[in-house]
């Protein structure tokens, strides 16, 4: 038994690394294809994070279930159907509809229906296209305000979203329901020469060949929605020295050798150009040749289409080659990126904190020593695990760790599980250790639910771009979180344990009120500190040191909740239980600061407003309360560990040292 | 007695009680200044929970029952008197407690710097396009009327009377000025709509913008992003009634540039191009009178704040992350015109990187949306004597509140590494 510990811990280990092995694909290279870069969300990354964000979008999953056939696809199989072979992915139920009214409104399956291979929530492209017209419509009803959508204008206005990206993403290499693109690529080269020389014969009032005219703008107009559509920057920079902002989508590199959008728009009758401008631009339609990337993708395609999985799978490694002898770094970043996404650190620690939280609870009704041991490694492993996760994001973006509410969560179970840690290296009774990794798994619960809105790793706007303040106000201000959450949940454990087992002893209860007084004055520290240089950044971004803005207005209440209960502390006003049952209070108080000043949807920190939210906060602050209720209505003589374990005379276990007159001076 | 009574009022007054209930009622205060953002908006909200003495909280808003709450002034200046009244009777200084004397002394200074902000800070905006120079900055959302003798070239007199003195049936009047003013019709808020020759019905006005635009009022907003825009409809009135009086319309549609600009671009759309222009040039043009062989102009304006400098754009520059309309970064070359300090010199304001001259701090704040060409920034000017109080306060409160936690923490481990204590009492804080 005494060893134990160590073969749990080496278990951890080897289902950690098991999971490091680099899928390998069959048929298609999938994987490989997945590595390429893009520049997509004003960021590079490989195409694979590209296509698990649009998934995840359209769908709530990073991958694709289909159980017609029976297996998961990945998000870059899916996406590479999507963009190659659109007639098989356009039935793949790849769109989760849940809103039962927009369901009726668009006539689809309400239920499940073995028969026709409906399950009620996934719908194909093929299924939704007949209804783009009134998903269109619905979603112009929705009122501008974000803060009055209703659920269905949200499901709505998510569908549009997804019907969006999903036409994207159809678009993305070649126009849709194109067959044999080299051919037509190769054709489109030949007919810029004579096409353009057509033109300019044409404004200079000579005779003109009208067929080389219209063939070459033929070609134009149909790659047009192309180049005016957003999509992902797929097509390198010509020279690996020019500036990342050369990155082209397909669209743009279509028009680059010969006449630009510009152009065609005016030969269209579509723009009001000046005679002059008109001429510049007649002038500059160039006789260039195609970017190589555009031509190597419509190879890829075309081998995809026609199913020689040799073909592609060379096709993609020559790009990857080719990319690497130039983009070296990209290639670099884009495939780390991708190995952190198929290892998945934040859903292995999640795993890990979980089995650790399970051993520490019976720590404290079997007391066998192992059992903590255990706790204490697997979570050092999870730790370890979350804070190179933690890194790796850093890195990738080169921003300190908290730039959105995602990365606060993250940061805010990090925290946590660090002060857990420091908790048991002190008093080594699996407290520290049972409340960093319960709060460290909600925190990640809940940064898993905001990921589905999309990128992560997203870059900031204009006024959040200074590394300092990131790396201050807001890492301390998030520590702060960390903090309040962290002695409400040991506040937590002391009622539950006490009103509800016997597993509060005397010591425990006077380690744990210990532990919350600690914790709470390194809150207030951290809670201050961080607000007020949040103060200082405003002031120096605009001058204005306090603008009671939702976001400071929430920071400063917890501020002022931990200095109350510390004051009330001091002044006697408040004995153990009463230091819990306030404490309790501050998970309410920080959970109000963290999600719900984003909720109001006004301010400058709304930056992450999701709905759903609101009715998991009230259930939550609900839960805070009845807690609170019990442990205040249950006289604390008849808490199951007081019956337990009475007080011994003499020591006065329920009043925390304080002295006998009030002296907060 | 009497002295008795005064020592129990100044127990109450030093009383920890005392700052415990004043923090929970600080805690109530800033939530509901909060939530009344919603409906009110940022800055009514901020006048009325922060800025007063007393709010009265309306718990339904459908029903008017109004439950009033202690407001931001009077919680900081009772939480001030608390907090020194507390020091006075209990100040014995100990190096134990030297950590908790700081942090209070730096929440003094907190305080007492966010009230002189408050009396003292001015905020206004600068908007400049490309080549522009200009000397003064203007109000958000205060206006003044303002009456401008033109008659010198190059030597304009300026008499202003502030918004709130603007009143209907108001009478205003300066020991400058030759004539009196009457305030026939004012709405904080307001809407035009262009007037052709067919329209019906006398004009508000003989002359000016009223010949071609008509004014109505308007429910005012206090929405984040949409502003009140008043008129007023005034008499230029002689005291001594020989002449008769000359009647104006005025408003910001008409002096505020940004202003025009957007009505320019929405009747562009309704209207062409030909017939907006008419009109803007109608609303751009000063409303010009004599009076007594004077000439005079008037109107309604942003709240005008001289600078004693001038600025003057050189460039604006606004980047996007590629392939989003993420603002990236935006920046402003400006020069300083100051005959104070000399040859004008080049500052580039960004982001974070604010101007500070002559007791003013001009920072980056927007730009035109609306233009494509984005060659039109808005720089955000803050006048403001304390900006530097709370920088003190909190170096003071944060080293304050860390001496006292690691006096705590090396007493905690001094006593840990103990072995002979096992039930040590928690550490007495204070």
């Amino acid at each position: 038994m005494k060893r134990l510990h160590w073969f749990i811990a080496a278990a951890a280990v080897v289902w950690l690394l098991s999971a490091f092995r680099a899928p390998r694909d069959p048929g298609f290279a999938y994987h490989e294809f997945g590595r390429l870069p893009l520049v997509f969300n004003g960021r590079l990354q490989p195409f694979d994070s590209f296509a698990r964000n649009t998934l995840l979008q359209i769908r709530n999953k990073q991958s694709m279930r289909d159980s017609a056939e029976k297996r998961t696809l990945p998000a870059t199989e899916w996406a590479v159907e999507v963009m190659m072979k659109p007639d098989v992915a356009n039935a793949r139920k790849a769109f989760r509809i849940d809103h039962p009214d927009l369901k009726g409104q668009l006539k689809l399956a309400m239920d499940a229906d073995e028969k026709n291979g409906e399950d009620g929530k996934h719908y194909s492209w093929n299924q939704l296209l007949p209804s783009w017209q009134e998903v269109q419509e619905q979603a112009e009803k929705a009122p501008e305000d974000a803060s009055k959508h209703s659920a269905y204008d949200r499901a709505v206005l998510k569908l549009r979203n997804a019907m969006g990206l999903y036409a994207m993403l159809q678009a993305t290499l070649q126009p849709p329901r194109t067959t044999n693109f080299p051919a037509e690529l190769a054709a489109y080269q030949a007919s810029i020469p004579a096409g353009v020389t057509a033109l300019r014969d044409r404004l200079s009032g000579r005779p003109f060949d009208t067929n080389a005219m219209i063939n070459v703008l033929e070609y134009c107009q149909r790659y047009l929605p192309l180049s005016s559509m957003r999509a992902p920057l797929i097509i390198p920079p010509h020279h690996p020295e020019l500036p990342r902002d050369q990155w082209m989508k397909v669209g743009d590199a279509l028009f680059e050798p010969g006449i630009s959008p510009r152009l065609l728009r005016q030969l269209m009758g579509e723009e009001d150009l000046s005679n002059a401008d008109y001429r510049d631009l007649i002038t500059q339609a160039g006789t260039g040749k195609l970017h190589p990337a555009v031509g190597q993708f419509a190879s890829m395609t075309d081998a995809y289409q026609k199913g020689r999985v040799a073909d592609f799978n060379q096709l993609v490694s020559r790009q990857l080659q080719d990319l690497g002898s130039t983009f070296g770094t990209e290639i670099t970043k884009a495939s780390r990126e991708q190995v952190y996404n198929d290892f998945a650190p934040f859903m292995k620690s999640m795993v890990l904190y979980v089995v650790a939280f399970l051993f520490s609870a019976a720590f404290w009704f079997t007391f066998s020593d192992w059992t903590r041991r255990s706790a204490s490694a697997l979570i050092w492993i999870a730790f370890i695990v979350h804070s190179a996760a933690l890194i790796t994001r850093m890195w990738l973006e080169g921003r300190p760790p908290v730039t959105n509410l995602y990365s606060s969560a993250i940061f805010i179970g990090w925290g946590s599980v660090g002060l857990g840690l420091l908790l048991e290296s002190i008093w080594k009774n699996a407290i520290g250790l049972a409340t960093g990794s319960v709060l460290a798994f909600a925190t990640l619960i809940v940064a898993h639910n905001l990921s589905l809105g999309g990128d992560t790793l997203e870059m900031m706007q204009a006024v959040l771009d200074t590394n300092f303040w990131l790396a201050t106000h807001v890492v301390i201000v998030t520590l702060g979180y960390s903090a309040t959450y962290f002695a409400g949940f040991l506040a937590l454990l002391y009622v539950v344990l006490g009103v509800g087992t016997r597993a509060l002893t005397q010591d425990m209860a006077r380690g744990l009120t210990r532990m919350v007084y600690g914790i709470l004055c390194f809150a207030t520290l951290a809670s201050f500190v961080g607000t007020v240089l949040g103060g200082i950044w405003a002031d120096q971004s605009w001058g204005r040191f306090w603008g009671w803005d939702p976001k400071e207005n929430g920071a400063l209440i917890i501020v002022l909740w931990n200095a109350l209960i510390l004051h009330v502390r001091w002044g006697g006003m408040v004995k153990e239980r009463g230091l819990h049952l306030l404490t309790i209070g501050g998970n309410i108080v920080t959970s109000w600061s963290w999600f719900g000043t984003n909720l109001l949807g006004i301010g400058l920190h709304s930056y992450g407003f999701m709905s759903a939210a609101f009715w998991w906060l009230i259930a939550f602050a609900a839960t805070q309360l009845v807690i609170i209720a019990a442990g205040l209505i249950v006289p604390q003589a008849s808490w199951i560990s007081f019956r337990t374990h009475p007080p011994a005379p003499g020591t006065n276990s329920r009043v925390p040292s304080k002295s006998p007159t009030p002296q907060s001076a | 007695m009497v002295a008795h009574m005064l020592v129990r009022a100044f127990n109450f007054l030093a009383s920890l009680r005392l700052t415990v209930a004043l923090l929970a009622m600080s805690i109530v205060l800033v939530f509901f200044g909060t939530l009344g953002q919603v409906n009110l908006g940022l800055y009514e909200a901020q006048e009325r929970y922060f800025k007063s003495w007393l709010v009265l909280w309306q718990p339904v808003s459908s029903l008017p029952i109004p439950v009033p709450l202690p407001a931001g002034y009077l919680l900081g200046t009772s939480l001030l008197v608390n907090l020194l009244a507390a020091h006075f009777k209990r100040f014995k200084f100990t190096w134990k407690k030297s950590g908790i004397l700081l942090t209070h002394v730096g929440i003094i200074l907190l305080l007492v710097g966010q009230l002189a902000t408050d009396m003292f800070a001015t905020e206004s905006y600068l908007r400049l396009t490309e080549g522009q120079t200009r000397n003064y900055s203007e109000g958000q959302r205060e206006t003044e009327l303002a009456i401008v003798d033109v008659t010198d070239a190059g030597n304009d007199k300026v008499i202003v009377f502030p918004e709130s003195r603007i009143q209907r049936g108001a009478t205003l009047s300066h020991p400058n000025l030759p004539f009196r003013l009457g305030v026939k019709e004012y709405a904080a808020n307001s809407d035009l709509r262009p007037r052709g020759p067919q329209s019906g019905g006398e004009p508000q006005a003989p002359a000016g913008i009223a010949t071609r635009f008509t004014f109505s009022p308007e429910a005012t907003t206090a929405a984040m992003n949409s502003r009140n825009v008043p008129f007023a409809i005034v008499d230029v009135e002689d005291p001594q009634g020989s002449t008769p009086p000359n009647r104006w319309v005025v408003s910001p549609y008409a002096s505020d540039e940004a202003l025009r600009i957007s009505i320019e671009r929405s009747f562009r759309r309704k209207l062409g191009p030909e017939m907006t222009s008419a009109l803007v040039g109608t609303l751009a043009r000063p409303q010009e009178f004599s009076f007594a062989n004077r000439r005079f102009q008037i109107a309604l304006r942003p709240t005008r704040y001289y600078t004693g400098h001038a600025l003057e754009l050189l460039s604006f520059k606004h980047d996007k992350y590629i392939g989003t309309d993420k603002p990236k970064d935006f920046r402003s070359r400006v020069r300083l015109h100051d005959p104070a300090v000399g040859r004008p010199r080049e500052i580039d304001i960004y982001m974070n990187n604010p101007l500070r001259h002559a007791g003013l701090t001009y920072f980056q704040a927007g730009f035109d949306e609306m233009d494509p060409n984005a060659r039109t920034t808005i720089l955000q000017v803050v006048q403001n004597p304390s900006w530097l109080a709370p920088y003190f306060g909190c170096v003071v409160v944060g080293v304050g509140m860390t001496v006292q936690f690691l006096i705590h923490l090396v007493a905690f481990s001094v006593r840990k590494s103990r072995p002979a204590a096992p039930s040590v009492p928690a550490p007495a804080a204070a």
